[in-house]
């Protein structure tokens, strides 16, 4: 019994000692997210986890998204477009400094853009930068980039992470020691648990409100649940298990924010692989598919259905899902037509991701209910990468198109689902070279019916963005526009 | 005194076998990890990367050489100590294994000396009440100790404690920095759940090695001689069955060192088994083979280590063959 006693002092003099350590000021902030930046150049590689942390905290591009997909300025104050739309002047934003005090000027910006898409570039995004011919210094306040051809997404491309501006003499360390202009700037990095970012006192612009930001990757889902709980962590963004979002939303201490995503989330098909490469086919997998079931049986009810490759929150977006609406013996009859009246099997190639493992599982019940049977394959990413992305074998498999506003890969004809359809390659030529809003908008309802018409792929749903989050912590990003944990506008409620 | 001679020729032995293991085993993890399926730039780079973006980085990773060359790059920056440069991170490998031993061996050392407090008066207590109601209620708890996963375990633990009581966070690491009482907290409850299973293996060993000793005639003898079976146990028996628990104890040490890799997820502790998940689906190759290397090269130099503390005390190893 004696032991009894020395064991519960112990445990008391721990916890005491836990209250006084992880007690935080009320400007500090720990943010929990999945995944960990494998480094920390958002300009090299494709992984979200660097932009989820740097985004718009420690670096910024000439323009940015705002948490409604909205493009904003910048480092950039405002911008001209010549006549003929090839070149964009743009006026940069004045006393702005890098983290390691030099100043940021249009030689940086034309640094930054000329290295993104040199021969050499690593940039995972160098599509976004190949139609510039130039980038010139005008005067240090002003950099003008000029085009081969028109392009209406300039503006929308720059705002990615991974075209953000960079300081010629930070590049060496880059990878570890992250030099930007923005309202944070980084201070460690401990590998395998955390980032601390804090405030810069030098920002040009609207001052951030928080001090210290720590950001701690936490991947197991179990594990997520259990630090928001304790309240280890202040708030979780991109949280992974929906199915504990309910017992968040039931206690007074938390907040649940759903966002949208850039997510499409799909069937993807090997258009090029009998029996998958018949439209009629491809019209039969889409009616045997309940959306709705796999939404609350995969996602606990979150996620938006789509009918055709788009986001639902942009406002050039057109419900197609009756399209496609759920109907099995439609499908059965189509299939019939098609000269597969007792169906036929296929794979179905899973990554690792929640949606993809539980939602692969109730596709290929439905799909056995009008007759076509999968054999199922769970992959790692990598071995996704490789045997169905760059190698294209594969029948089906699901994933989420997270990049934004990327329609165009429809118009790839090399591209992994192998849709060849030269109307739709020449409706996305035009869309490019389109600078008139209006006409624009038009261009994309156009692209988005073809693609539903043709069947392309599965149109699955919209994954959404869960935070769950201290009730008491306002102006968290609800959308992600971008993969972003943007802390410039976070503050505590008193 | 043993023999100086023969001495030196079993150690040289010993350390030539040691070194054809440790080429054998490096050449068996290149080999096995270039074969998995997957392309490290491909992996970084994502769905929209180009071919000459690819190209680029695969370039600058080093991965472009024949296996030959590059298994001769690898494995002669191993023998001078250079583990290579992460492909994901950027930085030198042994930097990042540095670091995580930090985590992963006091952890180690914690669950290791967690479960011996445990076991050891666990086994000598049941084993001296042979056959009682303690002696069963020892064997019920450690039968189910090894059948309970530790994983669930440490879920069970975190609910309790973290999340209901309050006591510990549910998992990170805050470094040594904080303190040695902070890391050490931090640490306590993946090493209770660790140390779990392997308290219970041990207390079940030393309970039947102790048996066993109890059964031998020098304890007989030290009965005759007018011990009390407490003195017995306790001057003659205990020692002398410590050596099949030593035994289990070496292994079950590499084994902590090794096997935390759940453990270390659940409570998300950047420690070595966490790196080398991580470092296995983003394919850098290069972390992975250095930081199984590392523990096989831990391993074997143990068991040499073992081996020829045995002979030290056991002069007919020695002689053998």
């Amino acid at each position: 019994m004696r032991l009894g006693k020395v064991g519960t002092g112990l445990i008391s003099a721990l916890a005491l000692s836990a209250s006084m350590g992880l007690a935080h000021a009320k400007s500090d902030i720990t943010v929990a997210m999945q995944l960990e930046p494998p480094h920390l150049d958002p300009t090299s590689a494709a992984a979200g986890a660097i932009d989820s942390v740097l985004y718009s905290n420690v670096f910024e591009g000439l323009t940015r998204f705002g948490s409604d997909g909205s493009i904003l300025p910048g480092l950039a104050e405002s911008w001209e477009i010549s006549e003929d739309g090839k070149t964009y002047t743009f006026k940069l934003q004045s006393g702005v400094k890098f983290h390691d005090g030099t100043e940021m000027t249009a030689e940086d910006v034309k640094f930054s853009l000329d290295r993104a898409r040199s021969d050499d570039s690593q940039n995972a995004q160098k599509a976004l930068f190949t139609g510039i011919e130039t980038v010139e210094v005008v005067n240090p306040q002003t950099v003008a980039v000029t085009l081969s051809a028109p392009n209406g997404s300039l503006l929308f491309n720059l705002a990615w992470g991974d075209a953000v501006i960079v300081a010629p003499e930070s590049i060496e360390n880059i990878k570890t020691n992250p030099i930007g202009t923005g309202a944070f700037r980084f201070s460690n990095w401990v590998q395998g648990d955390r980032i601390d970012l804090e405030k810069n006192a030098d920002y040009w612009g609207t001052p951030a409100k928080l001090g210290n930001v720590t950001f701690k990757f936490i991947s197991d889902p179990t594990a997520a649940f259990a630090a928001v709980m304790a309240e280890d962590v202040n708030a979780f963004v991109g949280f992974p298990a929906p199915e504990n979002l309910p017992q968040f939303e039931a206690d007074p201490r938390f907040q649940v924010l759903v966002g949208s995503t850039e997510g499409e989330t799909i069937l993807s098909t090997n258009n090029k692989l009998p029996p998958l490469d018949n439209v009629k086919v491809r019209e039969a997998i889409a009616h045997a598919i309940d959306r709705q079931a796999i939404i609350d049986g995969a996602m606990f009810g979150y996620g938006t259905p789509i009918g055709t490759h788009f986001a639902p929150h942009n406002p050039d977006y057109v419900d197609l899902t009756a399209n496609s609406a759920y109907d099995p013996e439609l499908s059965k009859k189509l299939l019939a037509e098609a000269g597969y009246p007792d169906g036929f099997t296929t794979t179905l190639k899973l990554p690792p991701p929640s949606y993809a493992r539980r939602g692969g599982e109730i596709i290929a019940a439905q799909l056995r209910a009008v007759g076509i049977e999968t054999e199922i394959s769970n992959l790692e990413w990598a071995q996704w990468l490789e045997q169905v992305f760059r190698g294209k074998d594969y029948g089906l498999t699901i994933v989420s198109h997270v990049e934004p506003m990327d329609i165009g890969i429809y118009a790839r004809p090399d591209y992994y689902f192998q849709y060849d359809n030269p109307e739709f390659q020449k409706l996305f030529e035009n869309l490019t070279a389109e600078n008139d809003p209006e006409k624009r908008s038009e261009l994309l309802k156009q692209a988005q019916e073809m693609l539903a018409k043709d069947y392309v792929n599965g149109y699955l749903f919209q994954l959404a963005f869960p935070t769950v989050a201290n009730a008491k912590i306002q102006g968290l990003w609800v959308n992600q526009p971008t993969p972003a944990a943007d802390m410039t506008a976070v503050y505590w409620e008193e | 005194m043993p023999n100086r001679k023969s001495m030196l020729h079993y150690f040289l032995k010993r350390l030539l076998s040691l070194s054809l293991s440790l080429v054998a085993a490096s050449i068996v993890i290149f080999l096995a990890l270039e074969v998995v399926p997957g392309d490290p730039a491909a992996y970084m780079l994502g769905l929209n990367a180009q071919e000459d973006t690819l190209q680029a980085l695969r370039e600058e990773l080093g991965l472009t050489g024949s296996i030959f060359q590059r298994y001769l790059s690898w494995a002669g920056g191993l023998l001078v100590g250079d583990f290579g440069v992460s492909y994901t991170y950027r930085t030198p490998v042994s930097e990042m294994i540095g670091d995580r031993l930090w985590v992963s061996l006091p952890l180690a050392l914690y669950a290791l000396t967690l479960s011996t407090l445990i076991a050891f008066p666990a086994g000598i207590w049941a084993a001296s009440r042979r056959g009682s109601a303690a002696d069963a209620s020892v064997m019920g708890v450690t039968q189910l100790g090894v059948a309970i996963p530790n994983f669930w375990f440490a879920m069970l633990m975190v609910l309790v404690f973290a999340i209901n009581l309050r006591w510990f966070s549910a998992g990170g690491f805050p470094g040594w920095d904080a303190g040695f009482f902070a890391g050490m907290k931090a640490l306590t409850l993946p090493a209770i759940a660790l140390a779990l299973p392997q308290a219970s293996i041990l207390t079940r060993v030393m309970r039947s090695s102790l048996l066993d000793t109890l059964g031998e005639d020098f304890i007989r003898t030290a009965r005759a001689k007018g011990l009390t079976k407490g003195q017995a146990l306790w001057r003659h028996a205990v020692r002398n069955a410590l050596i099949p628990v030593l035994t289990i104890l070496g292994l079950q040490f590499s084994f902590l060192l090794a096997g935390a890799i759940i453990i270390e997820n659940v409570f998300f502790l950047p420690g070595l088994g966490r790196l080398v998940f991580q470092s296995i689906s983003a394919r850098d190759l290069i972390v992975v083979e250095s930081v199984v290397m590392l523990l096989v090269f831990a391993v074997i130099v143990v068991n040499f280590a073992v081996d020829m503390a045995y002979a030290w005390v056991d002069p007919r190893l020695r002689r053998r063959r």
